[in-house]
C-alpha cells in the first residue's frame, strides 16, 4: 500500500488517520539511510506558486521537480546557487528529484563552500506534523528572525520531523562565465594547503576540490573579472606546481562530475565525511592504515567522499571506523551507499553525543509524537 | 508593555540565592546593589525599564553552568544578556529575575586560517572578532550597526544581520558551532569547525532563539578574506517607485552588490543636516556598494550606472577615494543618531518582498498622516528589510502609545504583503504581542514546544517572543 496525496489538506487527513509508520518520499532518487513503512509520496504536491526574479525568491510545492524549477530559473538567468547534487548516477535510481527532497536532505554541492548550504537558501516551509496539523515557519523574505527558526530544523531532517508540503527558496543570478584552475600532481595534504590558500584569498573561489592528483579551483563572475582573478591566483599558487585552465564549458562539466561524485557510481560503498580541512591528513593516515579506499575531496577538504568495492562485512567495519573517528576527532560521517545487509548493523548517520542525542530525540517527540515519519532513519527510535 | 508580575516567593529567595551564587562566582561575580543594578534595567529599547533582582557576571562556561544549576534548583528566572544593545527588549529583566551577563567572557580561543574559522567566547564584541583577524586580512561578515558594542552572544540570540548581509548572509549563515549551557546546568557542544550539522540542525534552531533555549558561551564563526577593495555609489531619484524599480533591475541584471541601502526624503534631509554627507535633495536615495579589484569595481559600477540611467536619476555620484566613500556612508551610518538628535523615535525592522516596496512606503506615508507622527525610512533594499523610524515626543502624554499603534500597523502591513515582523532585531518584548499576526496558534505552539524541550521549567527569558496569553499555560504549568 502507498499514499499519494494531491493536496496539503488531503495529506493532513491521511497523516491524522495513520497508526503505523510511513516512509516519506519525494522523487525517491536518494535512498540514504533505511526505514520501513508504507510509502507516503509527496510528489503530488507539485507546482511553482510564486517566482519573483527581482526579489530572488521562489515558492513551490515540495513535490515540484528540481528540473522544472531549474528550467524556470534559467529563463531569467538565475539558479539554485547551492548547486544541489543529483544522486541518480551514484545510486542508479530513476525518477525526478524534488525540491522537498533537496531540503529534507539539505543537499548542497561544491558551491556550498562559498555561498552556503541548501539550509541557508531555504527561507520558509509549510509541513504537516505527526498529528496531522498543518504548520508553517519562516516565509518568503530573505531576512526574517520572527520566532524560532524551524526552517533550519526541517532542512536536513530527512523527513523524520514532518511531511514538507511547500518550500520557499532564495535564488541567485547565474554569473556571466566560469573557469577552473587546475593544479596537477599533488598529494592530498598539499592539495588542502593549496585549497586553503585559495579560499583564504580575496579572489572568491566558488569551488575547491581534489581527486586523482588534480586540485580544482573554480572562479565565476564577469569574464574580465574571472580572467583577472585567474591570473592573480595562478601567481599566488605557482609554488604548488603546474597549473592549467578549464574554460567555461569544460569547467561546468568538471564541476557537475564532482558534484554528483560520478567517479564513484560503480562502487559498492560510498560514505561522506564533514570535517575541518586541517584534520584531513590525520584522517587519511588513519583510514589508509586499515582500509584500501578511494577518496574525493570537496569543500576545500572539508567534505571527504570515501568509496570502495567491498562486501557487507567490510562495509560495516569501515563505516563504524569512520563514525568512531569523527566522534573522537570532530565532524560526522554519513553512509551514502552500501551493500544492503550492512544497514542492519550500522547507522547511516553519525551517532550523536549523549546530551545532543537526548535533545534531538525530545524534539522528534514534539514534531512526531507517534513516531510515524521515516522512523529510525537517522537514529534508532523507540515508539513511546 | 505588560510583563508577568514578579513572583513574591521568588523575591523572598534573594538573600539565599545571592549567597549561593557568590559561592560559585565569588563576590565580584554577583551584583546586588540597587544602584549598580540600574545599569541592567533595560537594553537599547529604553522605553521599558525594570531592575532585576540580581545580576551575575560569570567568567567561564563552568561558572555559567554552576550559576544556572543553582537558579534552576531554586526556580529563579534568568535573563541572558550580551552587551545590552537589543532594540527589541531581548535583555530586559523582570523584577524577580537574575540577569546573566557574558561580558567578562571575551577571549579568542582559537584561530585557524586554514579552516577559516575563529572560536571566541561570546561576550566578545562583534567588531573585535574582526579585530582579532584583520591584521591577517580576514573579517567576520555580519555587521549590525551596533557592531562596536554588541556581543556575539546577542548576535546569536537574535540572529543579527547588517548592511552587508546581502552578500555574506546573517549570523546563522556564519555560525558553525556553539558551546551552550542549558538551564539545568548541562553543557552541550553543537557543531564545530566542520560545515553542516550531522544530525538535526540544532545550531539553526538555537540561532535566533532569543536566549530562551540556553546560554551560548563559546562560538565557532566562519571568517572570510577581505576583498581587495570596495566602493559605494550614491544614486538619487525623484520617486520611491523608481528607486525600487532600479533595485530590482540591478538584481535581475546579475550584479550582486554587497549592500544596497535606501533612504527616503525625510531621512536624506535629517542625515544631511547631521552628517553633512553632501546628499542631493531628492525623494529617494540609494547607496550601492560593490567589491573587488579596481577593474572589477569599475566594471560593476559601469553596469550599475547604465541601469540607473534608464531610470533618470537626479544624481549619480561614485566615490573616487576612500574619503569620498566614507562621506557617502557617513550619512547612512548616522541615520539613527541623526533622528535621535531631533526627536525620540521608534525603529521597526519588518521585512517585505522587494516588489512591495513602493506600495508599503505609500501606505506608511498615509499612516503617518493618520497618526500625526512623522516617519523616516531607511532600509536594506536588496533584501527588503525595512527600518521605518517613527518620531514621537516621550514627554507628551499619549505620544508613545500613538507611536506604538502606528508601529503595530506598519508591521501588520509587512505581514499582509508577504513579509514578516522582524528581519534582524528580534521579537523580544517589542513585537511579542504581534506574533499572532504572522503565526497561527498551532505554529506558535510548535515553537513553544521547542522551548519545552530545552527549558521545561520556562525559566530562561520566558516573557519574550511569545504573546503572554499564548505562553501562559506553559509558564503556569512549569511553576
Amino acid at each position: 500500500m502507498s499514499y499519494h496525496p494531491k493536496s496539503e489538506a488531503e495529506l493532513a487527513e491521511i497523516v491524522a488517520g495513520l497508526d503505523a509508520p510511513v516512509h516519506l518520499q519525494g522523487g525517491g532518487t536518494r535512498p540514504i539511510g533505511r526505514c520501513g513503512g508504507d510509502v507516503l509520496s509527496l510528489a503530488g504536491l507539485s507546482g511553482v506558486s510564486l517566482y519573483e526574479p527581482g526579489a530572488l525568491t521562489l515558492v513551490a510545492g515540495a513535490g515540484t521537480p528540481v528540473s522544472e524549477v531549474e528550467l524556470l530559473l534559467a529563463k531569467e538567468g538565475q539558479r539554485l546557487a547551492f548547486e544541489p547534487m543529483d544522486h541518480r548516477a551514484l545510486f542508479g535510481t530513476k525518477g525526478e528529484p524534488t525540491l522537498g527532497g533537496l531540503v529534507s536532505a539539505n543537499v548542497s554541492g561544491p558551491r556550498r563552500i562559498a555561498v552556503g548550504a541548501c539550509r541557508d537558501f531555504t527561507l520558509g516551509v509549510r509541513f504537516v506534523d505527526g498529528t496531522g496539523r498543518v504548520l508553517k515557519n519562516g516565509g518568503r523574505v530573505m531576512k526574517n528572525v520572527t520566532g524560532y527558526d524551524l526552517v533550519k530544523l526541517m532542512s536536513g531532517s530527512f523527513g523524520t520531523l514532518g511531511a514538507l508540503t511547500e518550500v520557499s527558496l532564495k535564488v541567485l543570478p547565474v554569473p556571466e562565465t566560469e573557469a577552473t584552475l587546475v593544479i596537477h600532481n599533488q598529494g592530498a595534504a598539499r592539495a588542502v594547503e593549496a585549497m586553503s590558500a585559495a579560499l583564504g584569498s580575496p579572489y572568491e573561489v566558488t569551488g575547491a576540490a581534489h581527486a586523482d592528483g588534480a586540485t580544482c579551483l573554480r572562479l565565476e563572475g564577469f569574464a574580465a573579472s574571472v580572467d583577472y582573478r585567474f591570473d592573480a591566483l595562478t601567481k599566488s599558487l605557482a609554488r604548488f606546481g603546474e597549473i592549467t585552465r578549464l574554460e567555461a564549458e569544460a569547467s561546468a562539466e568538471n564541476w557537475a562530475g564532482i558534484r554528483d561524485v560520478r567517479a564513484f557510481a560503480v562502487r559498492s560503498f560510498v560514505a561522506k565525511l564533514s570535517i575541518q580541512p586541517s584534520a584531513l591528513p590525520a584522517l587519511y593516515a588513519a583510514v589508509s592504515e586499515r582500509f584500501e579506499v578511494e577518496k574525493l575531496l570537496d569543500w576545500g577538504g572539508g567534505l571527504v567522499w570515501i568509496a570502495a568495492d567491498i562486501d557487507e562485512q567490510t562495509a560495516v567495519t569501515l563505516q563504524a571506523f569512520l563514525q568512531d573517528y569523527c566522534l573522537e576527532n570532530g565532524g560526522h560521517a554519513t553512509l551514502i551507499k552500501a551493500p544492503e545487509g550492512a544497514y542492519e548493523h550500522v547507522s547511516a548517520f553519525q551517532p550523536e553525543a549523549a546530551g545532543v542525542a537526548r535533545l534531538s530525540a525530545a524534539l522528534r517527540d514534539k514534531f512526531d509524537p507517534k513516531a510515524l515519519f521515516n522512523t529510525g532513519l537517522m537514529t534508532k527510535r523507540e515508539v513511546r | 508593555m505588560q510583563m508577568p508580575e514578579a513572583n513574591p516567593a521568588t523575591l523572598a529567595k534573594k538573600q539565599k540565592l545571592k549567597e549561593r551564587l557568590e559561592g560559585v562566582l565569588g563576590k565580584r561575580g554577583v551584583i546586588a546593589d540597587e544602584r549598580e543594578l540600574k545599569a541592567y534595567e533595560c537594553d537599547a529599547l529604553t522605553a521599558y525599564r525594570c531592575p532585576p533582582m540580581l545580576a551575575i557576571l560569570p567568567s567561564s562556561t563552568g561558572e555559567v553552568a554552576a550559576a544556572l544549576k543553582i537558579c534552576h534548583e531554586m526556580d529563579v528566572p534568568v535573563v541572558p544578556r550580551g552587551a545590552g544593545t537589543s532594540l527589541a527588549g531581548g535583555a530586559m529583566p523582570t523584577a524577580d529575575s537574575v540577569i546573566l551577563g557574558v561580558a567578562r567572557m571575551n577571549a579568542v580561543l582559537e584561530t585557524s586560517y586554514e579552516d577559516r574559522i575563529v572560536k571566541v567566547q561570546t561576550g566578545r564584541t562583534n567588531l573585535s572578532v574582526t579585530g582579532a583577524v584583520e591584521a591577517d586580512g580576514f573579517f567576520y561578515a555580519p555587521d549590525p550597526s551596533s557592531q562596536l558594542a554588541c556581543a556575539i552572544a546577542g548576535n546569536i540570540a537574535m540572529n543579527s544581520g547588517g548592511a552587508h548581509c546581502l552578500k555574506y548572509g546573517v549570523t546563522t549563515n556564519n555560525l558553525m558551532g556553539v558551546t551552550m549551557v542549558l538551564m539545568d546546568g548541562e553543557v552541550v557542544e553543537i557543531g564545530g569547525g566542520h560545515l553542516d550539522a550531522g544530525g538535526l540542525d540544532l545550531l539553526g534552531l538555537i540561532c535566533g532563539s532569543e536566549g530562551q533555549l540556553g546560554v551560548v558561551t563559546e562560538a565557532t564563526l566562519r571568517i572570510f578574506h577581505k576583498p581587495e577593495g570596495a566602493l559605494p555609489v550614491l544614486v538619487g531619484f525623484d520617486s520611491n517607485e523608481v528607486a525600487g524599480a532600479c533595485v530590482s533591475d540591478i538584481i535581475k541584471a546579475g550584479i550582486l552588490p554587497v549592500a544596497i541601502e535606501f533612504m527616503d526624503s525625510v531621512l536624506i534631509a535629517v542625515c544631511e543636516d547631521y552628517a553633512k554627507a553632501g546628499y542631493p535633495e531628492c525623494e529617494a536615495l540609494l547607496i550601492v556598494e560593490v567589491e573587488g579589484s579596481e577593474a572589477e569595481i569599475e566594471y560593476q559600477l559601469s553596469l550599475i550606472r547604465e541601469i540607473a540611467q534608464r531610470h533618470n536619476p537626479v544624481e549619480f555620484r561614485r566615490a573616487t577615494s576612500a574619503e569620498e566613500a566614507g562621506r557617502i556612508w557617513a550619512g547612512r551610518k548616522a541615520a539613527f543618531s541623526a533622528i535621535g538628535k531631533i526627536s525620540d523615535y521608534m525603529c521597526l525592522d519588518g521585512t517585505i518582498p522587494v516588489s512591495q516596496l513602493p506600495y508599503v512606503l505609500k501606505r506608511i506615508g498615509e499612516m503617518s498622516k493618520h497618526y500625526g507622527l512623522e516617519v523616516g525610512n531607511v532600509f536594506h533594499a536588496g533584501d527588503g528589510n525595512m527600518h521605518p523610524l517613527i518620531m514621537y515626543d516621550a514627554n507628551k502624554p499619549g505620544d508613545l502609545e500613538t507611536c506604538e499603534a502606528f508601529g503595530a500597523d506598519v508591521l501588520k502591513l509587512c505581514v499582509e504583503v508577504g513579509g514578516c515582523l522582524t528581519g534582524e532585531h528580534g521579537v523580544g518584548v517589542e513585537k511579542r504581542d504581534l506574533m499572532v499576526e504572522q503565526f497561527a496558534p498551532d505554529d506558535l505552539d510548535m515553537q513553544m514546544a521547542m522551548k519545552d524541550v530545552f527549558d521545561p521549567k520556562w525559566l530562561l527569558n520566558a516573557a519574550k517572543v511569545f504573546p503572554l496569553a499564548s505562553s501562559e499555560a506553559r509558564r503556569i504549568a512549569a511553576e
